[in-house]
C-alpha cells in the first residue's frame, strides 16, 4: 500500500514539474510537439530508474557507512553523467531502433535537474530500496503526464493571437499555470485512496 | 578596469540570466515564495559562479574539449558542495527553505553556460567580474520575483508585514501556479521594454546545450523534434 501511495503521489500530487519546479527547460522547451514530448519523457524515466537504482547503493553501501554524506552531490552528478553515456552507447550497439527513438534526447538529460533531484530526494526521504525505484518510476511517469499533457495545451496556445510581448516564452509560462492549477485538485486524492 | 566594469553591469542588466537569458528557470520559480530565499538563493549561486567561472578559466588550456563538460561538472559539483557547507554551517534556516535546491545548483543551466560561453574564452579576472555580475543579475532577478510573489501571497516583504492586515493575501500566489504566472508576466514586460529599445532577446539558450552539435537550429532556441538530424 505504501508503494502505491509513493507512485501515485509522485505521478499527481507532488508532480515534478508542476509542483515541485524539476525539470523546467525540457518541459518548455521539447513539449512544442506531443511526439517529442513523449519520447523525451521516456527517456527521462528510463534514466530517473536507472539512476536511482544505482546511486542508492553508491550512498547506503559506499558513502553513508564512511561519514562520506556530503560527498553525494558529486558523486550522484558523476554516476548520472557516465549513466547517460553508458545507456547511450549500449543503446546504440544493441537496441538501434530504440536508439534511434531516445537517443537524441540522451544528452539533454545530464544536466536536467529532475534527474539529480529524484536521486536526492530518495536519499532524504530515507526510502528503502525499492521504494526508491517506485519513487523514481513515479516522478518518471508524472513527467511523461505533464509533458504530454502540455505538448497539447501548448499546439493550441501557439495557434492563439497573443499580444507582440506575451509571444513565446510568456504566453507558454502562463498556460503552465493553468495546467499547475488543474493538478492541485488532485492534492487530497492519493490521502484519501490509500490511507 | 573600466573594461571588468562593463562585462559586471551586463550580467545584471543588459544580459539577466533570468530575465533577458531566460535561463535557470527551476531554482527561479522555486525558491521565490519569499523574497528572502531569492536573496540566499541569489547569493549561494553568485559564489558557485564567481569560483567555477575563475577555476575553469584557470584550466581552460588544461582541459581537453572533449571530455571538458564532464570537466566542468565536476568542478561545478565541487563548488557548490563547498557553497552547501558553508550555508549548513553559518545559515541553517536558509538551508532548510531551500532543501534540495541547494545542491541542485549543480544543474543550473546558468552555471554551464558562463563556464561554456565565457570562462572558457575569456582571461580569468574577467570571468571572475563575468560570474560576479551575472551571479547578481540572478539575485536580483530572484529577489524582485520573491518581492512580488510575496508581496500578493502573504502580503509581507523580507517578512515585514506591508498589506497584510489591509488586503487578505492571495496564497495562490506563493504556490506552483504563481510562481509560472508571476515569472511569465516578468518575462512579458521585459519583452515589451526590450523592444522598445529596438532589441530582440539574445538566443543563447542553445550555447550549452550538449545536443547543438546535431542540431539543425542550434542557436535558434527552438527544440521540436524536426531539428535533429
Amino acid at each position: 500500500m505504501k508503494l502505491m501511495s509513493i507512485l501515485f503521489s509522485a505521478i499527481l500530487v507532488n508532480n515534478f514539474v508542476l509542483s515541485k519546479f524539476m525539470g523546467i527547460c525540457p518541459f518548455l522547451g521539447v513539449s512544442k510537439n506531443v511526439k517529442s514530448a513523449a519520447g523525451m519523457s521516456v527517456a527521462v524515466t528510463f534514466v530517473m530508474v536507472m539512476a536511482s537504482a544505482v546511486t542508492w547503493p553508491v550512498y547506503t553501501f559506499l558513502l553513508e557507512p564512511n561519514g562520506l554524506n556530503y560527498l553525494s552531490t558529486i558523486a550522484f552528478i558523476l554516476v548520472i553523467a557516465s549513466l547517460v553515456q553508458l545507456v547511450e552507447t549500449a543503446l546504440k550497439k544493441y537496441i538501434p531502433s530504440l536508439y534511434e527513438a531516445l537517443g537524441i534526447y540522451l544528452p539533454l538529460i545530464t544536466t536536467n535537474c529532475a534527474v539529480l533531484g529524484v536521486t536526492l530526494l530518495n536519499i532524504e526521504s530515507s526510502y528503502t530500496f525499492l521504494e526508491t525505484l517506485v519513487n523514481a518510476l513515479g516522478a518518471g511517469l508524472g513527467f511523461l503526464l505533464a509533458m504530454v499533457l502540455f505538448a497539447g495545451v501548448r499546439s493550441r496556445v501557439e495557434r492563439c493571437n497573443t499580444p507582440a510581448c506575451f509571444k513565446g516564452l510568456p504566453i507558454t509560462l502562463i498556460a503552465a499555470s493553468i495546467v499547475s492549477l488543474s493538478f492541485f485538485g488532485f492534492s487530497g486524492v492519493v490521502e484519501g485512496l490509500f490511507h | 578596469m573600466a573594461k571588468h566594469w562593463k562585462t559586471l553591469l551586463n550580467g545584471i542588466i543588459k544580459e539577466n540570466p533570468v530575465l533577458v537569458l531566460a535561463l535557470g528557470t527551476c531554482p527561479t520559480l522555486a525558491v521565490t515564495t519569499m523574497a528572502f530565499n531569492g536573496l540566499g538563493m541569489g547569493l549561494a549561486a553568485t559564489l558557485v559562479l564567481i569560483g567555477t567561472n575563475t577555476m575553469i578559466s584557470l584550466l581552460k588550456n588544461v582541459i581537453p574539449s572533449k571530455v571538458r563538460i564532464p570537466a566542468y561538472i565536476t568542478i561545478i559539483a565541487g563548488m557548490v558542495t563547498i557553497v552547501m557547507l558553508l550555508v549548513q554551517g553559518f545559515l541553517p534556516d536558509l538551508n532548510k527553505q531551500l532543501g534540495i535546491f541547494l545542491p541542485l545548483i549543480v544543474v543550473n543551466c546558468i552555471i554551464l553556460a558562463r563556464a561554456e560561453m565565457f570562462a572558457s574564452k575569456n582571461t580569468v579576472l574577467a570571468s571572475a567580474f563575468d560570474g560576479l555580475g551575472m551571479g547578481l543579475g540572478f539575485t536580483l532577478a530572484l529577489v524582485l520575483m520573491g518581492s512580488i510573489r510575496e508581496l500578493i501571497g502573504s502580503g509581507t516583504i523580507f517578512g515585514l508585514t506591508v498589506t497584510k492586515d489591509v488586503i487578505d493575501p492571495m496564497i495562490i500566489f506563493i504556490l506552483a501556479p504563481g510562481g509560472f504566472f508571476v515569472f511569465g508576466i516578468l518575462i512579458a514586460i521585459t519583452n515589451k521594454v526590450l523592444a522598445k529599445r529596438g532589441k530582440t532577446r539574445p538566443e543563447t539558450g542553445c550555447a550549452m546545450c550538449p545536443s547543438r552539435e546535431f542540431c539543425k537550429n542550434a542557436g535558434q532556441g527552438d527544440c521540436s523534434e524536426a531539428n535533429f538530424q
